[in-house]
């Protein structure tokens, strides 16, 4: 990432680029474990889209499709969250890891 | 009663790419309170977890007009900015049907300590503000030093546990009763495992006009160290042992709004908590006893004040 100077920025430092940290992908922290959807089990509960810190469930269409990795930390909670008895979001041994740094 | 898949489909306004720790609490709480209103929002934050996690300069996670403001004038910043909006209305600059939201927000030290005269005042002066003090019961962004919300008997880094102390011997501040001193429209405690009563309530604060307060549980595994997938969990344990007790005041009048079908133990909500971990030697039997006392008598008295 190139560095600015106080040339190129706004007056106060305002941040005109609204939402702009989605380029910070922070499922490069992830280590060890991950979590996996299940989608025949999903019963559409969303709670693993409440409970995740990260935003990283995939949400299209009014239905929950999966995990964003590029997001998810690897905590856990959708998997603990996600009801007992189906059991839709299981964690798993991470195999391989994303590159390190953001998507620039 | 709001469906977690209409709130899905709502713009997140608080965005992916944040660097809040893995199984934080602040996240999931601002998912339910952003969504409480669809007007326009202002939000002034303090110093803390959320605000330095969101906007790692040059980037910033939030979708609504946000200012960043110091550690103890959040309510300020709020209050003020609310005081141009109406002055900006009755000179017809903004449109008189023209609704717009004002939020201010801070973590425990920001609010319980630092920020608590600021908050005091705005809330006094009537503002119709919405404050939300997220209380992760310790200044987790620097390194865990202990709050006046930190808990009796915790372990925080200015306050840490070894053979001269038991952890903090300090009595929690109960910040939610000193709001409702002010005399305010609406004071509420709450939580984020019970997503439909912080919705409701955030929906209510929005709503009032005149000042509103919220008091939400932040569990934090950076701090009370403790396994990152187990937050909700932690958060129902708090309510089922009253160490944090979900109720409202709405103009004077208390409402319990859980109350657990069998009162837990304090043991349950300290055992899967590093920062408690100590309070099991023997030396340090007397700490938990002093702190199941000081919770059974909290919950005498919110449950005397609510039959008022």
């Amino acid at each position: 990432m190139k560095k600015e100077t106080w040339k190129e920025l706004t007056i106060g430092t305002i941040n005109l680029d609204a939402g702009n940290s989605v380029k910070n992908l922070t499922g490069t922290w992830r280590s060890g474990k991950k979590p996996q959807f299940i989608e025949e089990k999903c019963i559409q509960c969303f709670f693993c889209w409440l409970y995740c810190p990260h935003s990283a469930i995939l949400v299209e269409g009014g239905e929950v499709k999966g995990i964003n990795y590029d997001y998810c930390t690897g905590c856990g909670m959708c998997s603990v969250e996600c009801p007992p008895k189906e059991k839709a979001i299981i964690m798993v041994k991470e195999e391989a890891k994303l590159a390190e740094g953001g998507a620039e | 009663m709001a469906k977690l898949k209409d709130l899905a489909a709502m713009e997140d306004r608080l965005v992916a790419g944040h660097g809040m720790c893995l199984g934080c609490g602040i996240p999931l709480i601002f998912k339910i309170i952003l969504r409480a209103t669809e007007d326009p929002l202002i939000i002034a934050n303090a110093t803390g977890c959320l605000e330095v996690c969101t906007t790692i300069f040059p980037r910033t996670s939030w979708n609504v007009t946000w200012i960043h403001s110091a550690f103890e004038n959040a309510a300020s910043t709020i209050a003020g900015v609310e005081s141009m909006y109406k002055a900006l209305k009755k000179k017809g600059r903004i449109p008189e049907d023209k609704k717009i939201k004002f939020l201010g927000v801070g973590g425990d030290g920001g609010t319980y300590d630092i920020g608590l005269q600021a908050l005091s005042g705005a809330v006094e002066r009537g503002h119709d503000i919405v404050y939300v003090c997220y209380d992760n019961n310790a200044y987790a962004n620097t390194g865990g030093q202990r709050s006046s919300a930190t808990p009796f008997g915790a372990s925080a880094t200015t306050s840490p546990e070894g053979a001269e102390s038991p952890g903090k011997l300090q009595r929690r501040k109960d910040l939610t009763k000193i709001l409702v001193a002010h005399n305010i429209p609406y004071v509420a405690q709450a939580s984020p495992n019970r997503w439909q009563d912080l919705y409701k309530k955030a929906q209510k604060a929005f709503e009032i006009e005149g000042p509103a307060f919220l008091n939400v549980l932040c569990f934090c595994p950076t701090e009370w160290k403790y396994d990152e997938s187990q937050g909700i969990r932690l958060a129902q344990t708090a309510i089922d042992t009253c160490v944090w007790p979900l109720y409202e005041v709405e103009n004077g009048k208390y409402k319990i709004n859980y109350i657990p079908k069998e009162k837990k133990p304090v043991l349950e909500w300290i055992k899967p908590q590093g920062r408690f971990r100590h309070l099991f030697k023997e030396e340090n039997a007397w700490v938990l006893e002093e702190y199941q006392k000081q919770v059974d008598e909290d919950w005498e008295e919110l449950n005397k004040l609510a039959k008022l």
